[in-house]
């Protein structure tokens, strides 16, 4: 371990890790920027379809499958599957590849948040809403929504974290981020830029969490309907055979 | 590239799966398709006991949940990689099987405590009593009721963290644990996509695999949850 250390230390005392493209802010701002850009999209593709859903009242199926699926492809193979299709068809190396593994591995969080979300807006709010005169439209961007607020930014939330500790795997397939020092480690055996890159992406993961943490309690500080948000960060668990059985969230047991 | 691990860019007439290269090598592939089973049973295993063991600390003293759950989230949040790094740095470590399950079996810790917590949470009280009752001791209603009654909840968790191991195996491939990681990471750096393709869709197949055995299991465990009440 002492070697490795002073072999971190000698690391951080370089000019090396501070600046140019391979230096640890660089690093970190590649690692943001391929973060950021994949949750937007899975935001994007996600969250319409999924509130739709809810708001039917249908495709809980389909909620539950996502999730399942999404959680047996493993992304590091997912890039490496696209890697070579990314090649030949001109997207390069890295990037792409990257992102696309990303956003699959984001989408079924949010998905399945944003769907759970508005399909248990209480049945009172909904119909005091129509009673009101709203159509569904309206219904859904100032009722349903806003209530499934908190469930949204926990899939969000989820979505991130793994997305920000997955998108070290992209290195892997040359995309130039937080991981590249890391498998640089591997295969040249020197360990004080593995050791900097790892502890570093490792803050940033538990940053991103701490930093939704905030935000959930910045912009929901009303107390849910549903229940705490952080508590419903484990719906998946509801695979297709258990439905029927008690939900381990302990969500709806109280009711 | 970057990363050293990658080889030259695929030739435009390399098909992406060659049949020949899989019916050479299927000792390589059963061997790899072996070496992941193991992997990830014996870390879901340890796992398992691990997280029993603070399951029923919890259930002894209460405020041991929280930060219990909180260092197993805080593991969670840890991307593969930086612990794998970090890891192969130590010494006591390196390389291998052994480096690989330490990160693997962290990462089963998070789901399988907070299901087991909840599974046995959700043992109606009454049934508690009625075996309290009964003059069941401690240890006789943990493994004669407790455990019974909680054991959807426990093999959803389970199911979860099986599938979950099956996938973070593929990047054990990188120390050199063996595996399906390996076949892929074989394929990156000699940009051969047929390796590639068969480590994928077979950690695939085996998380499918895996999930299917666990509802198998289930329906033998507890075979009252088949006998339902037909509502109106």
């Amino acid at each position: 371990m002492n070697e490795s250390l002073r072999q971190l230390w000698d690391y951080l005392g370089s000019d090396a890790a501070w600046s140019g493209r391979n230096g640890l802010p660089a690093l970190t701002w590649a690692h943001v920027q391929i973060s950021l850009a994949s949750v937007l999209v899975a935001a994007v593709v996600a969250i319409p379809p999924a509130a739709w859903l809810g708001h039917v009242r249908r495709g809980g199926f389909l909620a539950v499958s996502v999730v399942n699926i999404g959680r047996a492809i493993p992304s590091y193979a997912l890039m490496a599957l696209l890697l070579p299709l990314s090649l030949r068809y001109g997207f390069g190396l890295g990037f792409w590849p990257t992102v696309a593994a990303l956003v699959l591995l984001a989408i079924p969080p949010i998905f399945t948040n944003t769907y759970t979300g508005v399909r248990d807006v209480p049945e009172d709010a909904v119909e005091a809403a129509r009673g009101m005169g709203m159509r569904s439209g309206q219904l859904m961007r100032r009722v349903e929504v806003p209530v499934a607020l908190p469930l949204i930014i926990t899939g969000l939330r989820v979505s991130t974290v793994q997305v920000v500790a997955t998108a070290t795997l992209g290195a892997l397939v040359g995309y130039r981020d937080l991981g590249t020092p890391i498998v640089t480690g591997f295969t040249s055996g020197e360990k004080g830029g593995l050791l900097a890159g790892a502890i570093t992406v490792a803050a940033l993961a538990l940053l991103t969490d701490g930093l939704f943490a905030l935000a959930e309690r910045r912009l929901v500080p009303w107390r849910s309907p549903l229940g705490r948000a952080a508590d419903v960060a484990v719906i998946p668990e509801e695979a297709p055979a258990l439905i029927s059985t008690a939900n381990p969230t302990g969500k709806g047991q109280t009711r | 590239m970057t990363a050293g691990l990658l080889g030259g860019v695929l030739a435009a007439d390399e098909p992406f799966v060659r049949w020949d290269w899989v019916s050479d090598h299927t000792d390589e592939i059963v061997e790899a398709l072996w070496q992941h089973v193991q992997l990830t049973v014996v870390a879901v295993a340890i796992g398992f006991a691990l997280a029993l063991a603070m399951a029923l600390v919890v259930t002894r003293w209460r405020w041991t949940f929280g930060p219990l759950a909180g260092f197993a989230a805080v593991v969670y949040a840890i991307p593969s990689l930086a612990l794998f790094g970090v890891l192969v740095a130590m010494p006591a470590f390196g390389l291998g099987f052994r480096t690989a399950e330490v990160a693997l079996v962290s990462y089963t810790l998070l789901i399988l405590l907070r299901n087991i917590v909840a599974g046995l949470d959700g043992v109606p009280p009454a049934t508690r009593e009625a075996a309290d009752g009964m003059g069941f001791e401690r240890w006789r209603r943990l493994t004669a009721v407790d455990l019974p009654l909680a054991a959807p909840v426990i093999i959803a968790g389970l199911r979860i963290a099986t599938v979950t191991t099956v996938g973070l195996v593929t990047v054990a491939g990188l120390v050199s644990a063996g595996g399906f990681g390996e076949l892929i990471t074989d394929g990156l750096g000699r940009n051969f996509s047929t390796p590639i393709v068969v480590g994928a869709v077979g950690s695939v197949v085996l998380a499918v695999a895996f999930d299917l055995a666990f509802v198998v299991a289930e329906r033998l465990l507890t075979p009252w949850a088949r006998v339902r009440v037909r509502r109106p």
